[in-house]
């Protein structure tokens, strides 16, 4: 009983600490989800929220309720949301690819850097992140418009003589993407990279492999649950991107993203949002356990070497 | 280093000189006497100065600012609690359920974020009447929310690194655990509390759709007033607050690094 | 060791026990890190758990300090139980073998804390870090910081810090692991005496058994989860209970034979392996035909002018010889292709060596000087 007596604070403080954050979470980022997909199942309507509830009436014990699956019909069948769904992927999709692409490097070079250089290396690369995300958005603007800075450039060395519609295009678009989120995959792939084992490249070395061969097959290999891990955490957040098409892309960018926004704030359907946001939920969660799992690889081999 | 990797700098020189462009771009136009932003016009710090009166824009700012230092400290320890629960506890009921639900925020688009705590306040309004309203309280709630998962994160890093048996030591000497994690955890994991509480700053600082979900009249944050002005173009008032913040957060990402690299040179062996 | 002052304090420790390890085991899953060991240490020894990696020794003592619950047992401390007693309220204290220094305190600080959580009044607190550092001989580093310091520096802190409450008990774990071996001479020295002068019982784990053997008043020989053999060096050594606790300390010659006759406490063992018959004086009663091992240690082995055909003697060809300065071990072909090793201590400075390679030998030992194994 004695021992007892003494165990209990440690039990009661341990429960304690995982319950508080627990209950937060639950309340304020589980609850929304389960809101959100209530009141996709509802009707848009002119009121104050504007959407009916489910419990239409209660009258001398008659309850009635309204399940509005029309949301979820209208998604399958207009064209529109199918190709904007289809538009978040393709851009996801390439500009995960292409922050890989010059990702890897960089985390590489950073990586492989003498000692000494590698914490300013890692600054340069951090400050951008700190500095304001929608104003580095916006600058693209400047330079990519019209009269922006890359036309003028073009133009003042007579390469072209009209200037190039570089705004509001897909272009625009994945330049921003990539802008924005190379920061956000540079990092912790050179937390993958550091943590590889350089004895076994080494060893490699000395049984007669060229330092390209021990890359491809040493290195990449090695790295590759961390290139995934990385990825996934620049492919699940452009999936739902808003401003970055909202500023850089035009009327044809279609993303969901986009979309979610006019509908909400312009349409007023908050059913129909939150049946997107839905559908875009479901989509997420085969990557998200993706990342989770080559998350937990790449750290367990850490942990190994 | 140049010759060791070639192919791998240049890529980094170019990926670099890719992340900075823009940022020199907005500083430089700042100074534009004209107000066409990208058509130089001359030399001017009238944008400035324009920037100084503008009250609603620095209200703003003043309400960023609050929200931010407010949601960085309430991150802290919800992160800080998170974290520990999952580094130090995972034998608990509810471990995995937490490991997903502070690793989720992290990834989920914020728009999925913002709508779904939108529908979570109005429902609770009308259910049991708080929080009433939409403004400063909700949008703290929601910063709140995904910037703990940033922190648990860092947190949760710096403890998997740190050495047990120093708190093993500290129990052998007789210490509870309640003072050992004050007086020894603790300020071993201060760099990563500090870490995030920066991170969680920023993110509130920067954060536009969540905001623009959960807020309400009279609750305008900075970003918001930034993204209604450049939706109608290029602003060059913005470009002057954008070079004001580069400055700060350069100051302070030069600052931090030379605290760093001095502690780091400050292991001697005798 | 003993130190000259203290022989006679030394050769018998108190023999008041202060731990009481009754049936204790420790599971991991479905390994037995700790299998049933039940163990007795006196108040006042040098007491070391010795055996190779994987044995459970530091496992047996993490459960002394408390960061171990075990599964099944008991664990008394000066008669109270202590098994579900938390670390921070036994009186007993631990050295760790990575030092686990506080970073963000000075030596002084790191001394003081466990001071600290007893509410010790600061004067007191402060004479007694003062007495610790002077102890430990590290007087002047009292205001550094642990990664100013060397590695020796650093252990010296580390016991100053565990021994500063006075504990009942010092547990180390593998205390000189890290340090070299003169180093590692030294501060062995240094041990036993702060041991003696405080009196306090030590339990150390080492897998070194020079170490074991140079410091402690008793060892416990661990091996999977058991406890093989627990007793003196000089027991230890001279005495071993098993095969495996032979091969473990020191060198040792094993030879299997099967009992011919056991009479007055003289065992004669037929053996092929070494060419000869065995005679060996042992006390406990072995019936004719039982298969033995008979261990026979390096020194005990003397070279003879001629080879004679009786127990205990045998010839062979030298094979390899290991000079060591002090002595030499010399490797022997016996007929029966079984190998023996003596060892000769190089009395004389001689530019060459009496025994060469190739060369026949005829040795021979006393039945004293050997023991009958039956595990």
């Amino acid at each position: 009983m004695k021992q007892l007596h003494r165990l209990l604070p440690r039990i009661a403080s341990g429960n304690l600490i995982t319950a508080i954050p627990w209950f937060w979470l639950a309340l304020f980022f589980l609850m929304p989800f389960l809101f959100v997909l209530k009141i996709s199942l509802s009707e848009a309507a002119l009121a104050q929220p504007p959407f009916l509830d489910w419990i239409q009436e209660i009258e001398d014990g008659l309850v009635t309720i309204q399940l509005n699956f029309g949301n979820y019909l209208l998604l399958i069948e207009d064209d529109l949301y199918l190709a904007a769904f289809w538009g978040s992927f393709e851009i996801a999709v390439i500009s995960t690819l292409l922050c890989i692409l010059l990702g890897y490097p960089m985390a590489y070079a950073i990586a492989r850097a003498p000692q000494h250089w590698r914490l300013p290396l890692l600054m340069l690369v951090i400050l951008p992140f700190w500095t304001s995300f929608l104003l580095r958005v916006y600058a693209w603007i400047g330079i990519l418009k019209n009269n922006g800075l890359v036309n003028q450039l073009l133009l003042t060395l007579g390469i072209i003589d009209q200037p190039l519609t570089l705004l509001h295009t897909p272009v625009a678009v994945y330049i921003g993407v990539v802008y924005s989120y190379l920061p956000f995959f540079v990092l912790p792939l050179y937390a993958t990279l550091t943590r590889l084992d350089t004895t076994l490249l080494q060893a490699a070395a000395d049984l007669g492999a060229r330092p390209w061969k021990q890359f491809l097959t040493i290195t990449l290999p090695q790295s590759l649950p961390g290139v995934i891990a990385g990825g996934m955490l620049v492919f699940i957040p452009v999936m739902g991107e808003f401003v970055i098409p909202d500023l850089l892309g035009g009327p044809d960018t279609l993303m969901i993203g986009k979309l979610m926004w006019t509908e909400f704030f312009s349409n007023k359907d908050w059913p129909m949002a939150s049946a997107l946001a839905t559908v875009l939920l479901l989509v997420l969660i085969l990557p998200f356990v993706l990342m989770r799992h080559y998350e937990q690889k790449a750290s367990r081999q850490a942990q190994e070497s | 280093m140049f010759k060791r990797h070639p192919f791998a700098t240049t890529v980094l020189l170019l990926g670099l000189a890719f992340l900075y462009l823009p940022m020199i771009s907005l500083v430089v136009y700042s100074f534009n006497e004209s107000r066409l932003v990208t058509v130089w016009g001359g030399f001017s710090s009238k944008w400035y100065s324009a920037l100084l009166d503008n009250k609603p824009l620095l209200s703003a700012a003043w309400l960023s600012i609050k929200i931010g230092a407010i949601n960085a400290c309430l991150a802290v320890l919800l992160g800080t609690l998170a974290a520990l629960a999952l580094v130090r506890f995972s034998d608990r009921r509810g471990h995995k359920s937490l490991a997903i639900m502070s690793a989720a925020p992290l990834v989920i688009p914020e728009i999925i974020i913002g709508l779904s705590l939108l529908l979570l306040f109005v429902s609770m309004e009308r259910l049991i009447g708080w929080p009433a309203g939409r403004g400063q309280l909700t949008i703290l709630l929601a910063h709140v929310t995904f910037s703990m998962a940033y922190v648990s994160v860092i947190v949760q890093s710096r403890l998997n690194h740190m050495d047990r048996s120093l708190e093993e030591a500290a129990l052998d000497l007789g210490a509870r655990p309640v003072t050992v994690f004050f007086t020894i955890t603790l300020p071993m994991i201060a760099p990563a509390l500090a870490a995030g509480w920066l991170l969680a700053f920023t993110l509130s600082m920067d954060d536009l759709v969540v905001a623009s979900f959960v807020s309400g009249p009279g609750a305008t944050t900075l970003p918001m007033m930034i993204y209604s002005s450049v939706r109608l173009g290029v602003s060059p008032q913005i470009n002057a607050l954008a070079s004001i913040i580069i400055l700060l957060v350069a100051l302070a990402v030069l600052i931090t690094g030379l605290l760093l690299y001095r502690r780091q040179r400050q292991l001697p062996h005798p | 060791m003993t130190t000259p002052n203290s022989a006679a304090a030394l050769t018998l420790p108190d023999e008041q026990p202060i731990v009481q390890i009754d049936k204790l085991t420790k599971t991991f899953g479905t390994t037995y890190a700790v299998d049933d060991i039940s163990l007795t240490i006196n108040k006042g020894e040098f007491f070391s758990l010795l055996g190779a990696s994987g044995c459970g020794k530091s496992t047996l003592l993490r459960m002394l300090a408390g960061f171990e619950t075990p599964s099944s047992g008991r664990i008394l401390i000066d008669g109270q139980d202590v098994t579900a007693v938390p670390p921070y309220l036994r009186p007993v204290n631990m050295m760790f073998q990575n030092y686990a220094l506080f970073p963000h305190m000075n030596v002084a600080q790191n001394i003081a804390y466990g001071l600290k959580q007893e509410k010790m009044p600061r004067a007191a607190i402060r004479e007694r870090v003062q007495e610790m550092l002077a102890l430990v001989q590290i007087d002047a580093l009292a205001s550094r910081k642990p990664d100013q310091l060397s590695g020796g520096q650093r252990q010296r802190v580390a016991l100053a810090r565990a021994l500063a409450k006075h504990p009942k008990i010092l547990l180390l774990d593998e205390p000189l692991g890290a340090l070299d071996k003169k180093l590692r001479e030294q501060t062995q020295f240094e041990l036993v005496n702060i041991q003696e002068r405080l009196g306090i019982t030590f339990i150390v784990v080492t897998h070194d058994q020079e170490e074991a053997m140079t410091m402690s008043s008793r060892i416990a020989l661990m091996r999977d989860g058991r406890i093989e053999q627990v007793d003196n060096p000089r027991r230890m050594y001279e005495f071993p209970a098993s095969r495996y606790a032979a091969g473990f300390i020191g060198s040792v010659n094993l030879f299997s034979g099967q009992v011919i006759s056991h009479d007055d406490d003289l065992v004669q063992i037929h053996c092929e392996q070494a060419g000869c018959e065995l005679q060996v004086h042992h006390s406990q009663p072995l019936t004719p035909g039982m298969d033995v091992t008979v261990a026979i240690r390096p020194e005990k082995i003397a070279v003879r002018q001629q080879h004679q055909n009786e127990a205990n003697s045998t010839q062979g060809i030298i094979q390899e010889i290991a000079y060591l300065g002090d002595v030499s071990i010399y490797h022997v072909e016996l007929a029966s292709g079984q190998r023996l090793q003596f060892t000769q201590p190089n009395v004389q400075a001689l530019a060459e060596q009496p025994l060469t390679w190739g060369q026949q030998v005829a040795i021979h030992w006393s039945a004293f000087s050997c023991g009958v194994l039956t595990q």
